[in-house]
């Protein structure tokens, strides 16, 4: 065998990418992953990618926004200062109603955010790996792991007849180091 | 996306003739990869002359205080809130059409909604800066947050409405950072595989390493829907806060309960008018008629019917109701405005808001590029005026009318505002050099269901209803971006 670690059909139209992967999975091809310059729908649940839970995790952000608000106010205007303002009630809960939902969309927005930053492991300065320089422009890339499968010039075929303009056998993982 | 037919009958979002995904990167990164045409150069000069006379007049403020401006003791609140109220007017369209047209599934908010972001940043910006200077002391301006006693001041006082709109600017200008960046990525990393050397070092750090992998691209969009979701609230309760700083107190004029719908519909109109502005210009320029199409131009003067309308509703209501209350000075503040000493701002408010904005009903005017763009600074111009009138009209003539007074502004007032003007289009122009000015992604997404080509295809195929295509092709008329020739073939 060679020293081949993956091979990358590159598509230029995303219907054409789609029957490449139905072909590959027919023929029970593993795929690596796929990389597009726009999202494709309908491909996550094809490839197993699960469902995401981040809209759960925005929830959490968002209720721990809404305590931390209520808790802090009722600490600064009830606990520590309290101002008598016309005998009024210490916790003047409809006001504080505006800065409450502010601050649980904040929390929400930041807590989310930032999930998904970490899930997906993007933060400033990551080294990007990046395995096909056109797939960010025109060309949409079914990566496959060379090692695990072994029938080489049947990859090329099925990537071939489904429409890929090229197919490439890279011995690198990623060209972005170069 | 893949396998089903958008309706003939939908208007094309993307113009011309055999565009492929390759061709929309080269069109909208030419004005990033490129050395800028003279047309940017001019603006560019202009505009820093603006910040130039920004720095000075702000400077100038903070050195001998905010008596440098026009404000006197009857009217203590003038062109500084003013502005304020007006940049974040403006900021709200941005996020609007990132966020409400997602949730509503219209897909022509893909061309603009990159730079309606950005402007909405800006724009953001500018107001925040007002919020600083006009404070006297702006060393200070910490004390705005929520910090306890041993910082020398109590707590903010929660109930005020000054303090809810620093909660609420700064959070929309934050969620509105994140959603405008988190959308940028996949076009950043765009820009970072196609560059060499020190370009491509400094794009790799901001692109965060994104490479488009399904689960990048499954997660970005739940995460562009939740924000969506939730920046869709976010929008309403800025300005209905940024309402509640006037109408909470109790100057005649201010304290109505019609504020927080009035000024979130007065945000939307002004935001989408400097959206038509700044893009009219943009598609000339930078040559992007194919994306940003007349469809797109039409949709806006739409909304801007329509908002300006509630406006306008508005309007009539408050004088209703200023007669209907039967309170006196409520009355009479209406009275001072149609016809007072400032009822000249009063009228060009009506006239701009509410009476040329009704232009846009017919389609050969709003179809026009020229009128629109002229409209749309008309529109800008009366909802400066508006908020100066509901400002500046309201105090001048307080309940002694030994202390009324009018107000002028000095060379302070008009350096701040023409000046942050000028900051805006700075910033504006030097995100058009660095970052793409339409989102790359989206429009590649709707390029196959949506286009005039795919349009084309299903035309000539010919299954489908005459009379569609006929209407089809009579609704193409009046872009600027279509050969009706190749329609005439068929």
């Amino acid at each position: 065998m060679s020293n081949i670690k993956y091979i990358l059909g590159s598509f230029g139209d995303p219907d054409e990418m789609l029957t490449g992967i139905k072909k590959l999975q027919e023929n029970n091809i593993s795929i690596y992953d796929v990389y597009t310059p726009m999202p494709i729908h309908g491909i996550e649940a094809k490839l197993g990618v699960k469902r995401s839970r981040l809209d759960i995790a925005a929830f959490f952000f968002g209720i721990t926004g809404t305590i931390t608000m209520l808790t802090g106010v009722y600490l600064a205007t009830v606990v520590d200062w309290p101002v008598n303002i016309g005998g009024k009630t210490h916790f003047a809960f409809p006001d504080f109603v505006p800065i409450t939902f502010e601050l649980t969309i904040l929390f929400c927005a930041f807590g989310l955010v930032g999930s998904y930053y970490a899930s997906t492991h993007l933060f400033p300065g990551r080294a990007p790996r990046v395995m096909d320089l056109r797939a960010t422009d025109d060309r949409f890339v079914i990566a496959i792991d060379a090692k695990q499968n072994a029938e080489h010039d049947k990859i090329d075929e099925l990537l071939k007849s489904a429409g890929a303009l090229e197919v490439k056998h890279n011995e690198r993982k990623y060209v972005s180091y170069e | 996306m893949a396998g089903h037919n958008e309706s003939i009958l939908r208007e094309p979002l993307i113009t011309g003739k055999d565009i492929t995904y390759a061709q929309i990167t080269e069109e909208i990164l030419s004005p990033v990869e490129n050395k800028p045409n003279k047309a940017w150069w001019i603006g560019f000069i202009l505009a820093l002359c603006g910040a130039t006379l920004w720095i000075v007049s702000v400077g100038y403020t903070f050195w001998f205080g905010i008596g440098s401006w026009g404000l006197n003791k009857t009217v203590g609140w003038a062109w500084d809130i003013t502005g304020f109220v007006w940049w974040v007017g403006i900021g709200h369209a941005g996020t609007l059409i990132s966020a409400v047209l997602l949730l509503f599934r219209q897909n022509w908010r893909n061309s603009i909604n990159r730079s309606a972001e950005a402007m909405t940043i800006f724009a953001v910006i500018c107001a925040a800066t007002y919020v600083v200077s006009h404070m006297g002391r702006p060393w200070l301006a910490y004390w705005v947050l929520p910090l306890p006693n041993q910082f020398g001041s109590l707590w903010v006082n929660f109930n005020s409405p000054l303090v809810w709109d620093m909660f609420a600017i700064s959070t929309y200008f934050s969620v509105s950072l994140l959603f405008w960046y988190t959308g940028l990525l996949p076009d950043i990393a765009t820009i970072r595989d196609r560059a060499t050397g020190m370009r491509k070092k400094i794009y790799t750090i901001f692109s965060f390493g994104w490479t488009g992998s399904v689960k990048t691209w499954q997660r970005f969009e739940a995460v562009s829907l939740i924000l969506a979701g939730i920046s869709t609230p976010l929008v309403l309760s800025v300005h209905t806060i940024v309402s509640m700083d006037f109408a909470t107190s109790v100057i005649p004029g201010w304290h109505t309960t019609i504020f927080p719908p009035y000024f979130v519909a007065g945000a939307i109109f002004s935001g989408f008018a400097m959206v038509l502005t700044l893009l009219l210009v943009v598609r000339k320029v930078l040559g992007l008629e194919n994306y940003i199409t007349m469809f797109h131009i039409e949709s806006m003067n739409k909304i801007i019917i329509l908002t300006g309308s509630i406006v306008g509703v508005a309007y009539l209501t408050e004088l209703f109701i200023a007669w209907y209350s039967g309170s006196q000075y409520e009355l009479y503040a209406f009275q001072n405005r149609i016809a007072g000493p400032f009822a000249w701002a009063y009228w060009l408010m009506m006239t701009c808001n509410v009476i040329s904005p009704q232009l846009l009903w017919f389609k050969k005017i709003r179809t026009n590029i020229a009128a629109t763009w002229v409209l749309s600074i008309v529109v800008n111009i009366g909802m400066w005026f508006e908020r100066f009138v509901i400002i500046v009209t309201s105090l001048h003539r307080d309940y002694l009318p030994s202390s009324w007074t009018m107000f002028s502004p000095t060379w302070v007032d008009v350096g701040v505002f023409v000046g942050s003007i000028g900051v805006f289009f700075t910033l504006f122009l030097l995100f058009l050099r660095v970052l793409p000015s339409i989102a790359i992604a989206e429009v590649k997404m709707i390029l196959k269901s949506s286009s005039e080509q795919s349009k084309m295809k299903l035309i000539k195929e010919g299954n489908l209803d005459k009379e569609q295509v006929q209407e089809y092709v009579a609704s193409l008329e009046k872009f600027d971006s279509v050969k009706q020739e190749e329609y005439a073939k068929i």
